[in-house]
């Protein structure tokens, strides 16, 4: 988690900067953890583009999955769901 | 439209570590819109859940221009930019192609937006805006809205001894956008992204103030299990809760018919909302809905085939 700025150092006004939120890892609110099942995947993408926080990342140019950004990854669910070979697994996630 | 692999080539726009909630479907459908449009964007926001999650200070989810200035007036706030933006080309100060979008929840465009809305539409501003429909008050805790649905559980409209839930009907601000005479008026649900994309493309190609409601299920307020959201849009499609139709210069076009139109408690059965439309004491008021459902949907199919 990237450390809260003070008063002095926040920015004058309320120009933010754009895509600066992905200074802010959501992965912690996870509870269940999205897990990939290679061999069931077909690479179609329907988990990329349903997923609400943009945290699923494929590789556009080889059209092939890559792998989940659990700095940002909620744990919805949506991407197993809508996946329609089951190629996604929603686990119950351990503190390591 | 673009196949889903081309998409994926474009930039992510609306990007991660905004604090919508897990499973929410407003996410889903900001990154949707964004991915269809090609171009260089402006947007700007009426106060709600998107702008609460996604520009909490100092940070930003957002990778375009955007503004926030107040709850009411995201549709005058992008008119204003649109005008300026046209000046600015007449005097070929600038030469690039921009796409106007305002996105505002149901509380900012039916309900505290409606005037400014109205006013941008009559104007004919080059504009598209998107209704992100959670059906209420969703951010400051679930409060009923114009277009919370009839017998609904929100805490304003508690279901209890008193009432079975909101009393009132919601709004149909899709007509209400048709009888502006805009150019293009839609609806869009999260579930059949394909269907979204298709629309907001289209829309952006049409001169004038374009509209499109996109049905956005809250996990939070309606509630739901969060890996239902694209689901349950679905259902509210095949339901004829939410029928998906645009209308093209006065034309309607239905786009989507269910093969077997379900029962609405197929609607009820996943939300919390509505648990208690379920009871064998309210068959009477989950009848009323059906009614009214069925109704509207004839009254859509003839529009359609008129």
């Amino acid at each position: 988690m990237e450390k809260k700025l003070t008063w002095k150092e926040l920015p004058i006004g309320d120009i933010l900067e754009g895509g600066s939120s992905l200074k802010f890892k959501t992965g912690n609110w996870r509870s269940k953890i999205p897990v990939h099942i290679p061999e069931k995947c077909i690479n179609c993408f329907i988990c990329w583009i349903s997923c609400p926080d943009d945290a699923i990342i494929v590789d556009a140019e080889k059209g092939k999955w890559s792998s989940f950004n659990y700095d940002y990854c909620k744990g919805c669910g949506i991407c197993a769901y809508e996946c329609p070979k089951k190629a996604i697994e929603m686990r119950e996630e351990i503190e390591k | 439209m673009p196949s889903i692999k081309e998409l994926a080539k474009r930039e992510s726009r609306f990007v991660s570590g905004h604090r919508l909630c897990a499973g929410c479907g407003a996410g889903i459908i900001m990154r949707l819109v964004l991915l269809a449009i090609d171009k260089p964007v402006i947007a700007s926001c009426a106060t709600g859940c998107v702008e609460v999650a996604s520009t909490i200070f100092p940070y930003s989810s957002w990778k375009i221009p955007w503004i926030h200035s107040a709850f009411e007036n995201s549709a005058s706030t992008i008119s204003g930019i649109e005008a300026a933006y046209r000046v600015f080309k007449r005097e070929r100060k600038i030469d690039k192609d921009i796409v106007f979008v305002a996105f505002g929840g149901d509380g900012g465009t039916h309900d505290i937006g409606f005037q400014a809305l109205s006013g941008a539409a009559e104007r004919n501003h080059n504009v598209l805006y998107i209704c992100y429909n959670n059906q209420a008050y969703m951010n400051t805790g679930v409060q009923r809205s114009g277009a919370t649905p009839k017998f609904a559980h929100t805490t304003t409209s508690p279901v209890g001894k008193k009432i079975p839930g909101k009393i009132e009907w919601q709004k149909n601000l899709g007509e209400i956008m048709v009888a502006h005479n805009i150019p293009y008026v839609a609806t869009a649900i999260p579930g059949r992204w394909n269907d979204l994309i298709n629309k907001v493309e289209k829309a952006i190609k049409i001169e004038g103030f374009k509209y499109i409601e996109v049905l956005s299920p809250c996990r939070l307020g309606w509630p739901h299990e969060p890996e239902l959201t694209m689901e349950i849009s679905r259902i509210a499609v095949e339901t004829c809760v939410w029928p998906l139709y645009e209308v093209e210069f006065g034309k309607y076009k239905l786009n989507y018919k269910p093969k077997e139109k379900k029962p609405v408690s197929e609607w009820f059965r996943l939300q919390g909302r509505f648990r208690h439309l379920l009871l064998p004491e309210n068959v009477k008021l989950a009848e009323e809905i059906q009614k009214e459902v069925d109704r509207r949907w004839e009254e859509l199919l003839k529009k359609c085939e008129s």
